[in-house]
């Protein structure tokens, strides 16, 4: 009897650990819902979310996040433009061409690339690639979109790669005998054959390279230059994240613009949500394969 | 033999796919290696034992980075103690005792969604949830990460729970020992290896963390001692690098701090590949 | 096992207790506020620390979240960059002058230009003159650097040149020590910041003729300046270790440090 209880016990313990991780979710959710509608119901939806004006400490505030959407959006899109198409040959590279001693040397290669914390590619960004792109492309300054989209696409290289590296290998060896036995080449097999068997976990690389790239916030606000302009390759811009980053410490507490900060990411949090659901249809659909 | 029946066409379509899986991989090997002797060559001539070993001071004009070191190690121990038992816990549930698949779905997709939360989100709810109650501080700081590495060290674990054999469990039971004693003395030790991964991959993810902690635990360089140290606002090394580089022009220590951070980026990917080897040999026996 | 996980929750609620009673405990003060100040304090800090064993912790937040955070009693004292406003004091709010810092409008040391009228900056900021040929430098489109809203710098930059709101930046940066290095590495930048941050990896630049410096602050020739404050509770008395460096950083002792640190004592 006594033994049954302390296994209920038990029971009780594990089943609240497990649950910790789902609360820790609703409290997320429910933390920036509650903190984040108050101002976008103060400055009106569609004002906030298509207003092109950010001005928070003017005398006539204005509340604008139309060109941070703008600018995560575009400058996600530009990594993905630069990042995917790198990550993917690498990938089939990696998985299928490479031989052992190549692959084991470039993949630890690309998991420290992985591994370097954001910062870093900031620091880097912000000496070499900032003065780099203000000369070779003769502008006033290198601070800019088209900075952050290198140093995104830097970064979800690694995720990019390695995603795409365990679905390619996950390729059932038979596929591949069989179009090798029908006369294809290799290079034909691995791209006719085995991409297309890999598809649903390429595609599943790809949403969380999208995911990395939208909420990274550190390297970018190093690069970018940080003012709310509409997004242009070349001028300085501010993204969902670093908007949140870089005014949070400055604003007060309980002011409007600090719960419009909260709005901010709000929005910012929705969007990682659609790219997770997106994520998850993919890695379902790669497991049903 | 075959090549002579090979088509124009398919030839050139074999050279393109070739040249750029070629063109991508050397691309990004070159990047590693430009960054890796970048850093290291910018970094490593500042690394003085001064530095290491002092606090800043603004009297004698000088930078030490002794504190943030103490704050990493600190921000490490705190997480790391919670994260834990309540990574390997949820880990424990979902292998050996939920029984509704709706649960464990639940739970999953739950680690999952964690996982996807980009790192400033969690700064701003560290903010509201920890910052508000504990004061900016390392602890702060640490219970931020504690949500954010549960899905690692969860899955982590998970995946070890799943290499033990069904048969060891059936053994247990089979000897009348009850499900709490089966999972002490069976299931725990086998999934040691997965513990051992998942704290290294979270040791590698808190040392490189900075969104989460700029509202969070602060960035003060302060020297003290582990206990004080947790209560009050502090900068790790990353945060610090930040700091240095960003909003004090300080190159020289920004590039010190990233030539340590990298040479511990390395040592950890390379202890997480050791573990890996010497537990798959140590299972095969 | 056990004993990991019964350790590890030991340790977990010591922690807690710790953290808990943490602020009663005397011994230290919290400073929170203006990035501009880090150098003054930091040295007052540090001095007071070594007379008294008291340590004084330092938060760079800016102007606007070390007031807020006085008020919510999250610090001892607040330092601001820019004096009080009307509905803060009403707030319950008293400032303290504690020095005079003047705001260096700066350019990168290869820029020929080193004097400005205090009109033309005020064009050149509101986007009216956007080359350096036309106030005598090369022909360069000048890059706008400022502050981010809430900065008490961009504050008294903006109210003294008046050019509230009316700034097109190029790059709004978050510290005091950034806005300097981006204009070291920028040979067509401008930008301003705390005259006693500022070192010979730019050129400040003089207004009306009048080069920033202790002396044109302190005689008020030097136009661009703005106070640094301490922030506190009106009618609330200080913790006694804060009320010691209150007492300190006001006193006669503490004048050769923060002339030291490169601006000029309200004493």
């Amino acid at each position: 009897m006594k033994k049954r209880l302390l296994e209920n016990i038990v029971h009780g313990v594990f089943l609240i650990l497990g649950l910790i991780t789902v609360g820790c979710v609703l409290l997320i959710t429910v933390y920036l819902v509650v903190s984040g509608i108050p101002a976008i119901r103060e400055i009106g939806l569609t004002d906030f979310l298509f207003g092109r004006e950010w001005e928070p400490t003017g005398d006539d505030p204005k509340y604008g996040i139309l060109p941070f959407i703008l600018t995560s959006v575009y400058g996600t899109a530009g990594a993905m433009v630069i990042g995917v198409p790198v990550g993917f040959f690498t990938a089939v590279f990696l998985s299928k061409a490479a031989g052992g001693k190549l692959r084991t040397a470039v993949g630890s290669a690309v998991d420290l690339l992985a591994g370097i914390p954001s910062v870093i590619y900031g620091l880097v960004g912000m000496l070499v690639l900032v003065p780099a792109i203000r000369e070779i492309f003769d502008v006033p300054d290198g601070a800019s979109l088209l900075a952050a989209i290198i140093v995104l696409a830097v970064m979800i290289l690694p995720n990019i790669i390695k995603v795409s590296i365990t679905a390619l290998d996950a390729v059932p060896k038979e596929y591949e005998d069989a179009s090798l036995a029908l006369g294809a080449t290799p290079t034909e097999t691995f791209f006719r054959v085995s991409v297309p068997a890999a598809k649903s976990g390429i595609a599943a690389a790809v949403a969380l390279g999208v995911g990395r790239a939208i909420g990274e916030a550190m390297a970018v606000i190093m690069v970018a230059g940080n003012v709310a302009n509409m997004p242009s390759l070349f001028e300085s811009v501010r993204f969902l994240t670093t908007a949140v980053a870089s005014e949070m410490a400055y604003s007060s507490p309980g002011s409007l613009h600090r719960e419009a900060l909260f709005s901010i990411a709000l929005v910012l949090f929705l969007f990682i949500m659609l790219i997770n659901a997106a994520l998850n249809f993919f890695l379902k659909r790669r497991k049903g394969e | 033999m075959l090549k002579g029946k090979i088509s124009a066409r398919r030839r050139a379509y074999i050279l393109t796919m070739r040249v750029l899986m070629w063109a991508s991989a050397t691309l990004t090997a070159g990047l590693v290696l430009f960054l890796f002797v970048y850093i290291l060559a910018n970094g490593l001539p500042h690394v003085t034992w001064e530095l290491l070993s002092t606090k800043p001071s603004y009297l004698e004009d000088r930078i030490g980075i002794l504190p943030d070191i103490l704050n990493t190690v600190y921000i490490v121990l705190a997480t790391l103690v919670f994260v834990l038992p309540i990574g390997v816990g949820a880990a424990i549930y979902l292998t050996e005792y939920a029984k509704n698949k709706r649960v464990v779905g639940v739970i999953e997709y739950a680690a999952e969604t964690l996982s996807g939360i980009p790192s400033i989100i969690y700064g701003l709810v560290g903010m509201l949830l920890f910052s508000n109650n504990f004061g900016t501080s390392l602890l702060a700081g640490a219970l931020t990460l504690v949500i954010m590495n549960l899905p690692t060290v969860m899955r982590t674990a998970q995946e070890s729970l799943k290499t033990v054999p069904q048969s060891y469990r059936e053994g247990a039971f089979g000897l009348g020992a009850g499900k709490w004693r089966t999972v002490r003395t069976v299931v725990l030790p086998g999934c040691v290896d997965g513990i051992i991964t998942g704290c290294i991959l979270s040791v590698g993810r808190i040392i490189g963390e900075s969104a989460a902690l700029l509202f969070t635990a602060g960035f003060a360089h302060a020297l003290n001692g582990v206990f004080e140290g947790l209560t009050s606002s502090g900068a790790t090394l990353t945060v610090a690098l930040y700091v240095y580089a960003k909003e004090e022009g300080e190159f020289g220590v920004a590039f010190a701090i990233a030539a340590i951070l990298l040479i511990l980026t390395l040592l950890i990917n390379l202890s997480a590949t050791l573990t890996g080897r010497y537990f798959a040999k140590r299972r095969n026996i | 096992m056990k004993k990991i996980v019964s350790l590890a929750t030991a340790a977990a609620f010591v922690c807690l207790a710790l953290a808990g009673c943490s602020a009663e405990k005397g011994g230290s003060v919290a400073t929170d506020g203006s990035t501009s100040m880090s150098t003054v304090i930091g040295a007052l800090g540090e001095a007071f620390e070594a007379d008294t064993g008291i340590t004084v912790t330092y938060n760079p937040t800016g102007s606007g979240t070390g007031i807020q955070a006085v008020l919510e009693k999250r610090c001892d004292i607040g330092l601001s960059s820019r004096a009080l406003k009307d509905e803060e004091k009403e707030a319950g709010l008293e400032e303290t002058v504690l020095a005079y810092d003047g705001i260096a409008v700066i350019v990168n040391t290869e820029n020929p230009v080193s004097d400005l009228d205090m009109e033309t900056i005020a064009k050149i900021y509101k986007g009216e003159i956007t080359n350096w040929k036309d106030v005598g430098g090369a022909d360069a489109e000048i890059v706008l650097i400022g502050r981010e809203s809430g900065s008490g710098t961009r504050d008294g930059f903006e109210s003294i040149t008046g050019t509230e709101g009316e700034c097109k930046y190029r790059q709004e940066l978050t510290a005091t020590g950034d806005v300097i290095a981006t204009v070291a590495s920028n040979p067509n930048a401008i930008g301003y910041a705390s005259l006693a941050s500022v070192e010979d990896t730019v050129k400040a630049l003089s207004v009306d003729g009048v080069k920033p410096g202790e002396a044109t602050v302190k005689d008020g020739t030097y136009a661009i300046q703005r106070p640094f404050v301490l922030v506190t509770r009106k009618g609330e008395a200080l913790s006694e270790s804060a009320q010691k460096f209150f007492d300190y950083a006001t006193s006669e002792e503490a004048v050769s440090i923060i002339s030291g640190a490169g601006v000029v004592a309200a004493q």
